[in-house]
């Protein structure tokens, strides 16, 4: 149904919400009214708004205006009613309801079993569920729920409505969670997981039944992870529970609306079924730039340390200012520079995800008061409640999408009718490229957002183990509401059945587990937990965030000097806890190496469980720059975009004159690639052979990339050594002369970039892989074949993490087809692998190769090349790192000295 | 100058004077023997795992079984020594598929076959095949379970893995452990973790750090000091 242009009918809203609108000077926007009128409609509906257009308002209108007229009669005295305060504080235990009498209002079907639920726990006191939970709210983070609900209570409080609203997180006292369990409140705020976990209970039919409500907060970030999928199902149940739900999606603009719209609701087979989608106007075009910088553009790197002054001066001429970044790491650094400069004793903070909890809601807090005047942040407040004033949002590095960027621009100025302000500050000469499409992407509006997802199995599984726990399934019957989820709508049934037999038992060929199986059929075939200890492993584990094994770093004094390489455990313990960080980060290091970590440099003193000491150390720099690049990969919106602006040298005006001078002369010296074709560039240089292309795909499919090529490489006897990938190039170096075997006729490029080594090659490298196994492991640990929380006696984390690489290696040489390496290779598709856009990159490029043999680097490839030695280079062969230590040994036995690294 | 240090497949090890030979599957062999040494096989680890409600793949025995039957073709030993934890839990000997059992025995045919105990097996029934004994000594040498750090003694239990690190990357891989006194064998199970060379109960061992770890690449041991590993 194409979406209404919703006119305002004095009858959506009733008089005293006019009048409390009036006292604030406000007037209802037109996306309120028109949800309300979606409300009264009985439709579901997805809201897309950009941020500061009261989105958050518009979607409890509906609820609050409901539960105001179903409780006008019932009211007496206007009760004090509170939400959860941040901290967790004390909510008043109870809305006081006037009579204790059941409210008359018919509940629909479920309505007798609630009362008759009701007689069941009633303990006499006073307290006595009226019209249950009305309205199931859902944030994709616990903080911005507890948010949600203080705000929820200033119109509440204002209205005096008899309305009692609480959230539910990870937070939540035992006792708390029991009694919300038995006496629901009238709005519950929560997150998928608590969801999940809510309905995997007995009671979920009487707590669900009257629920006429959901309202999905952020669904654009939802939908894109496996997160999604687990809330999909969710829902599927929740609408089998509870008919008569509708559903409100509130998102950010994104790409494709009506695949969210079609979220929102339950799909019929065979057929595409959306909600009513409103868009909000209004937003005030946004004023977007690039820094004009006075500084020397760098080559390569991601600091953006040359315009560092700028920055500064930036934050100073501006109230509140947020430094968005890309990594935790540059977040790092940039900090630091940004402090070690300033003279003017700005209030500047930090924030990221490892840091400690306590220490990022203290900056939320200060940030909220208006008490800093810049904060360098990740993608950890790319969502979020509003921040008080934030004026200009600058964005340090390459944006990587542009839905990314105005996500990020949305959060200066919280006012829809004023415009935000952003300045973007590339850090290298190829960035500057990407930011001049990102700001013709936002000034076009131009979206690209990923398209919905598939619903992964192992996701699957955990919910099928989730609903065993719960009453008793037929299969058919979960098929079906599993497919009522668009993320599932196309499941096969062979998948499905898999994924239940992988529950019960494990799903392998060599049937002998059937004994300790987790669910079972009982005579009339429906499904069941077999023992509470099962139960409550589920419970322990819900959830689809697999992080990478986090490792507590605390800071201790110094002082094991040189040589003092003890056994583990040697150092000293407790020390003052500084945040997490990634234990694949620290395996890296060895004793001595210093790195950055919460602002300042550290020396990295030893590991002993899952607590990493370091020292403060005196270093200016860190002698391990880096972990890891970003975490998003150039949009293949932008990538095209950037490969178009190459090809089009008129374009090239809008660029600073340094980037313009660099292309121009790549053209004179080499060539620039054409939008559709792949350039290779081969060059000899020292005593290496380089071959350098140029796909601007990402770096995650430049890295799967350069496994596969250096696997041709190796078999056409180049002799390659090792490879490096940016997000926009990709670098070979070996000994044997590339160029000369191409002139020879040795070496077919055409062959060389041929998809089909997307087939064999692909398999015996995924065997191997690292990022495979890892890749794995989520899905090991999603679908609960292994657990990462424990109740007590069992192995810790991380022999997990090390069990799960060996069960890769068997069951893929066992049983290949096992429904969790079909799960662990969707994932690869487009994970830290993303297979799928290197597929479409070799597809795209057949017959438009270019190449040009020089005699040296040229200026597009310097870039690319200066990452080597400063990216980790992700070759697999491990052999030849261990080869390298033993040399050393070797070398000791033969009477030199000991190099030291 | 660069030592051939038999790279291929095998690296020498010496322990109390008699040569022996370290399998890149982490097995030992002495030739002069004709004995083969495997340690820690653990197998039924998956199916004991199951039983607490881990459903792991049911497949780890025929994996360990298989390499083992390739490193014993390969060498084609008289007698084979399993150095303890063979089974990972008492009853695992139990659950034995009658595929597994058989092929265990055709493994066993025309060969001495010795079991250790270990304290994951520490009674073994006499009709798994072969003769079950708490250690057992050859000329200088003594094969038992749990290392005493005894001059001479091949010994298994610690499931030694060895990690370097070199610009940011690191890696981690099974290794025997020795000091040319006594060595510690790697487990040989497709389930067996491992514990850091670096680990205090090694020190116990071989109370300095001069001790070399022979790693199992994926296509070739490495000899490295014990020093350079973190």
């Amino acid at each position: 149904m194409p979406p209404r242009k919703s006119v305002a009918k004095p009858d959506l809203l009733p008089d005293h919400f006019l009048r409390w609108f009036a006292t604030r000077g406000w007037s209802p926007r037109a996306h309120q009214l028109a949800l309300l009128e979606k409300a009264r409609d009985d439709r579901s509906a997805l809201l897309i708004a950009p941020t500061g257009a009261g989105k958050t308002l518009a979607g409890f209108l509906p609820t609050l205006v409901e539960l105001s007229r179903s409780m006008s009669d019932a009211r007496s005295a206007p009760s004090p009613l509170a939400g959860e305060g941040r901290g967790g504080g004390s909510t008043s235990e109870v809305g006081v309801r006037g009579t204790p009498t059941p409210d008359p209002s018919p509940q629909g079907g479920g309505e007798q079993k609630a009362q008759r639920a009701i007689t069941l726990v009633s303990t006499g006191r006073t307290v006595q569920r009226t019209g249950g939970l009305h309205t199931l709210y859902i944030s994709p983070l616990k903080a911005l729920a507890v948010d949600i609900a203080r705000n929820l209570e200033t119109p509440i409080a204002e209205m005096q409505l008899p309305i009692k609203v609480e959230t539910r997180t990870g937070d939540t006292p035992v006792s708390r969670r029991a009694r919300q369990r038995r006496y629901p409140p009238d709005i519950l705020l929560t997150t998928p997981e608590q969801l999940a976990l809510l309905l995997s209970s007995d009671d979920a039919p009487f707590l669900f039944s009257s629920l006429k409500r959901i309202v999905l907060d952020e669904l654009h970030a939802l939908v894109t992870s496996k997160r999604g999928d687990l809330l999909s199902l969710g829902l599927a149940r929740l609408w089998k529970l509870a008919p008569d739900m509708r559903a409100i999606g509130l998102s950010a603009t994104v790409a494709e609306p009506e695949s969210l719209a079609r979220f929102l609701v339950p799909q019929a087979v065979g057929e595409s079924v959306s909600a009513d989608i409103v868009i909000a106007g209004g937003a005030a075009e946004p004023v977007v730039e690039m820094l004009d910088t006075k500084e020397r553009l760098p080559w390569a790197g991601h600091s953006a340390r040359h315009a560092l002054g700028e920055i500064y001066d930036l934050i100073k001429a501006n109230k509140t200012t947020l430094v968005f970044v890309n990594t935790r790491s540059q977040a790092e650094m940039l900090f630091q520079d940004l402090w070690r400069m300033n003279d003017d004793g700005l209030a500047i903070a930090l924030h990221h995800g490892s840091l400690d909890v306590a220490q990022r809601r203290k900056v939320e807090d200060a940030m909220s008061v208006g008490k800093l005047r810049g904060v360098v942040c990740t993608s950890s407040l790319d969502l979020g409640v509003d921040w008080g004033d934030v004026d200009l949002v600058v964005n340090v590095g390459a944006p990587k999408g542009a839905s990314r960027l105005m996500q990020r621009i949305g959060r200066a100025n919280h006012r829809i009718d004023e415009a935000s302000r952003a300045v973007l500050v590339p850090a290298n000469r190829f960035e500057v490229l990407e930011c001049r499409v990102a700001i013709d992407a936002v000034a076009e509006n131009a979206q690209d957002t990923p398209p919905l997802r598939t619903g992964s199995l192992d996701v699957l599984a955990q919910h099928v183990l989730g609903c065993g726990c719960g009453a008793p399934f037929r299969a058919d019957d979960l098929y079906d509401e599993v497919r009522s989820a668009a993320p599932y709508a196309e499941l096969s049934r062979i998948d499905f059945d898999d994924t239940v037999e992988f529950v019960a038992s494990g799903g392998y060929a060599l049937k002998i587990y059937e004994r300790f199986a987790r669910i079972k059929q009982d005579a009339s075939g429906r499904w069941r937990v077999t023992n509470p200890k099962v139960r409550q492993m589920y419970r322990m584990n819900v959830g689809t965030i697999v992080e990478d094994t986090m490792l507590k770093v605390r800071l201790v004094r110094g002082g094991s000097g040189k040589g003092k390489k003890g056994v583990t455990g040697a150092l000293a313990r407790g020390g003052r806890m500084l945040g997490q960080i990634e234990e694949y980060f620290i395996e890296g290091l060895v004793v001595g190496d210093t790195f950055v970590f919460g602002g300042e440099v550290v020396r990295y003193e030893s590991l002993v469980e899952d607590q990493v000491y370091v020292s403060r150390a005196n270093d200016k720099d860190a002698k391990v720059p880096s972990y890891m690049g970003g975490k998003f990969p150039l949009s293949t919106y932008l990538a095209e975009r950037v490969r178009k602006l190459l090809d089009d040298k008129r374009a090239w005006k809008g660029l600073p004159d340094q980037v313009r001078e660099w292309l121009s002369l790549q053209a004179h010296v080499s060539h620039v690639p054409g939008t559709r074709e792949l350039m290779v560039e081969t060059f000899p240089r020292a005593d290496k052979h380089y071959l350098v292309c140029y796909p601007f795909e990402g770096r995650l499919a430049h890295q799967t990339l350069g496994m596969l090529l250096t696997r041709r490489l190796e078999r056409a006897r180049a002799r390659p050594l090792g490879f490096v990938a940016n997000e926009y190039a990709l670098a070979i170096w070996g000994l044997g002369d590339t160029s000369h075997m191409i002139r020879q006729g040795r070496l077919d490029l055409a062959a060389l970039f041929d998809p089909d080594m997307l087939g064999d090659d692909l398999e015996a490298w995924l065997a191997e892989s690292a990022l495979m196994k890892r890749t794995f492991r989520t899905c090991a640990v999603i679908s609960g074949l292994i657990h990462t929380r424990f109740t007590g006696e069992e192995k810790s984390r991380r022999q997990v993490l090390f069990s799960t690489d060996l069960i890769y290696d068997v069951l893929r040489k066992h049983q290949p087809d096992h429904v969790l390496l079909r799960a662990a290779r969707a994932d690869a598709a487009t994970g830290l692998l993303d297979i799928r856009r290197l597929s479409d990159m070799l597809t795209r490029i057949q017959g438009r190769i270019v190449h040009r043999e020089l005699d040296r680097v040229s200026p597009l490839a310097v870039p690319v090349m200066l990452e080597i030695g400063r990216e980790a280079v992700y070759g697999e062969a491990s052999d030849e790192l261990l080869a390298e230590a033993a040399e050393e040994l070797v070398r000791e036995a033969a009477g030199f000295e000991e190099t030291g690294s | 100058m660069r030592v051939e240090t038999h790279t291929i497949d095998m690296s020498t090890v010496s322990i109390a004077g008699v040569t022996l030979a370290a399998d890149l599957s982490g097995a030992l062999y002495w030739e002069e023997q004709k004995l083969l040494v495997v340690s820690d096989l653990h197998l039924e680890k998956g199916s004991s795992y199951a039983n607490r409600g881990v459903l792991l793949p049911p497949y780890d025995t025929i994996a360990t079984l298989g390499r083992l039957g390739a490193v014993i073709a390969r060498h084609d030993p008289r007698t084979v020594i399993a150095l303890g934890d063979s089974f990972h839990d008492r009853d695992a000997h139990e659950r034995l598929s009658r595929a597994n059992r058989d092929l265990l025995t055709a493994l066993q045919m025309r060969r001495d076959w010795i079991w250790i105990s270990g304290n994951h097996d520490p009674a073994l029934p006499p009709d798994l095949g072969g003769t079950v004994a708490e250690e057992v000594a050859i000329g200088p040498i003594t094969f038992r379970h749990e290392p005493t750090g005894a001059a001479g003694e091949i010994a298994g239990h610690l499931h030694p893995k060895a990690r370097v690190s070199t610009r940011g990357r690191a890696v981690e891989r099974r290794c025997f452990a020795s000091d040319g006194t006594r060595a510690v064998m790697p487990a040989f199970g497709a389930y067996t973790g491992g514990l850091n060379i670096r680990d205090a109960a090694f020190a116990r061992i071989f109370q300095t750090l001069g001790f070399v770890a022979h790693v199992l690449g994926d296509r070739r041991m490495h000899a490295i000091a014990a020093s350079r590993c973190c």
